[in-house]
């Protein structure tokens, strides 16, 4: 056992030290990303959740319900697509906030917080690994759509600014459900809290049939809400037409949630030693 | 610096209208174990955790190496190393690449992380396991994967809660070697522990808290010694028997305690003591099956301690 004898106290090296402050965040964030995407690489089933569902929803909507949705102007799977997307990083989020609350549970934030890392990277590391992973689900999902018959009518840069929007939004709600699951140790609890609120954001939304065909008092909801907004600004881009409007009102929600559930996850981790 | 390693002073803290910590005092030297004793519930996990920087006392200063544990906790975290009470570690990563994320993270370095988690791993025993997932761990490895996490940047002041809860007898004897090189080689270790016989087999010091304040503290043989200097242990033929004569050996003045069917009674004064006992209980309780003399074990220093009052208590 004479290798784990501790060399005299000293004190650390002064190069690392010297490493300005946010070269190590970085650093650090990128170790602890690391560590989030071999844990889900290595946990398929999670993967194969958030990609399975969104294909499953793309049969069914694109082969035993589209034929009875009539969309103006396009082909139903051509307005389906940007749903989709929308719901796959929606959903994604959910993988956030169980995440968290599974190193929450095993006492891994503990150790963490007695570790001389920078304290953001626990937050940007998780969310920079969905980050990662809602691309990666994204590119398989834009595959699936060509393969369902998804057409871009409004060309590949269209196409490509609409996922842009799309992995931009999903990565500011993932702050949002890292809070979440920062306040609940427990799993399943995290994904009871967080399921419903994504479901009735999705499925309010024009995600998957017109808010036209909706009564008026849940289309007054479902038309004002982010979820709503990132859906109507793809569509724009995807389908053609103006979009700065839409894409506008888009990104603002995107930057506004950012902005705000970055403060609050941060809050709440700060406040878990108090 | 002064000579503590650890210093507390007053800690406090209360979870909403429990108090976990009333006010709690200790000092470790440089170099030396202390074995922080306590039932559960105590505050010996409230007081680890807030000695290693991962939560806020209310009230209290406490300082590791002379550093302020609120004020000054990123330097702090530079000089501990922390294993809690349940293995932290991740399950879906290797045991080697478990060591070398918590090895960058604790700002050693890529090169030395990899060369610490080697190190690391075979002191451990764990060099034939490196490369396997920790889910398939058994959970004495995992305990042992945990501690050595806490030690990648050599910090010279280890806080250990628990380690060895859980554990098989062998496992616990593996971890127990490790504490002591640890400590042969200069690193101050605080631990907890809800085992008397790994505070006595491991602690320069052993502090026993109860109700989040210290209730003794000193060397093993020093609490044993105050404690008094024979313990007799009377055993008899079932409940009924040993609490009727519970009640007349206290109505005649000795301390005693009762675990079952048995009865301890603390003596001051040494064995001579046993024929007044057995004359006390004649005619007015059973005759005990057994009886044995002993000297003090922690055990019995710990029950007087933290038993409650009253009934029960050898104080």
């Amino acid at each position: 056992m004479s290798s784990i004898a501790i060399a005299p106290p000293e004190t650390r090296g002064r190069l690392m030290a010297g490493l300005s402050g946010i070269g190590a965040a970085f650093s650090d964030t990128a170790d602890v990303a690391g560590r989030n995407l071999r844990t889900l690489l290595r946990t398929p089933q999670a993967l194969v959740f958030a990609t399975i569902q969104p294909v499953i929803f793309v049969l069914l909507f694109r082969y035993a319900f589209g034929g009875a949705i009539r969309v103006p102007g396009t082909d139903y799977v051509n307005f389906l697509m940007p749903g989709i997307f929308a719901q796959t990083v929606a959903f994604g989020a959910i993988g956030t906030a169980v995440g968290l609350s599974v190193d929450v549970r095993t006492g891994i934030l503990v150790r963490f917080r007695t570790l001389p890392m920078a304290r953001i990277a626990v937050l940007g590391g998780r969310t920079l690994a969905d980050l990662a992973r809602n691309l990666l689900v994204v590119v398989v999902m834009t595959g699936v759509g060509f393969a369902a018959g998804f057409r871009t009518p409004n060309g590949a840069a269209g196409l490509l600014g609409a996922l842009g929007l799309v992995v931009f939004f999903g990565y500011a709600v993932s702050w949002g459900f890292a809070a979440l699951g920062l306040r609940v140790s427990d799993p399943e609890a995290a994904q009871a809290a967080a399921v419903p609120v994504v479901f009735l954001l999705v499925f309010t939304s024009a995600a998957f049939v017109p808010a036209t065909a909706m009564p008026g008092w849940l289309q007054a909801f479902g038309t004002h809400q982010p979820v709503n907004a990132l859906v109507s600004a793809e569509r724009a881009l995807v389908l053609g037409g103006p979009a700065s409007h839409d894409v506008f009102i888009c990104l603002a929600w995107s930057a506004g949630m950012l902005l705000v559930f970055a403060i609050l996850a941060a809050r709440t981790y700060g406040r878990m030693g108090r | 610096m002064s000579g503590h390693a650890i210093e507390a002073d007053g800690l406090r803290k209360a979870f909403g209208a429990v108090t976990a910590l009333d006010g709690l005092s200790l000092t470790v030297g440089a170099g030396s174990v202390l074995g922080l004793l306590g039932p559960n519930g105590s505050g010996k996990t409230t007081t680890v955790s807030i000695l290693s920087t991962s939560l806020r006392p209310d009230g209290g200063r406490a300082t590791v190496r002379g550093l302020d544990v609120v004020t000054d906790a990123a330097r702090v975290r530079q000089v501990i190393g922390f294993a809690g009470q349940f293995a932290a570690v991740d399950p879906n990563l290797t045991g080697r690449e478990n060591l070398t994320l918590i090895g960058r993270l604790s700002r050693v370095g890529r090169r030395q992380s990899r060369v610490r988690a080697a190190e690391l791993l075979d002191g451990f025993g764990l060099t034939a396991a490196a490369d396997r997932l920790v889910r398939t761990y058994s959970g004495g490895m995992r305990r042992r994967l945990d501690v050595a996490a806490a030690l990648l940047h050599r910090p010279p002041v280890l806080f250990l809660d628990e380690p060895t809860t859980g554990l098989d007898p062998e496992s616990r004897f593996t971890l127990w070697d490790s504490v002591r090189d640890l400590a042969r080689s200069g690193t101050t270790v605080l631990l907890t522990t809800q085992y008397l016989e790994e505070a006595d087999a491991l602690a320069d010091q052993i502090v026993i808290i109860s109700a989040g304040r210290v209730a003794d503290t000193g060397t093993a043989a020093e609490l044993k010694a105050r404690f008094g200097t024979v313990v007799f242990y009377l055993g008899f033929d079932g409940l009924a028997g040993a609490q009727t004569a519970e009640t007349v050996l206290a109505a005649a003045g000795y301390r005693t305690a009762r675990d079952s069917a048995g009865i301890r009674v603390r003596s001051a004064t040494g064995s001579g003591e046993l024929t007044g006992i057995l004359r006390s209980l004649e005619g007015r309780a059973p005759d005990p099956l057994t009886v044995a003399v002993r000297e003090p074990t922690l055990d019995d220093v710990f029950l007087s301690l933290t038993g409650g009052t009253g009934k029960g208590a050898l104080a």
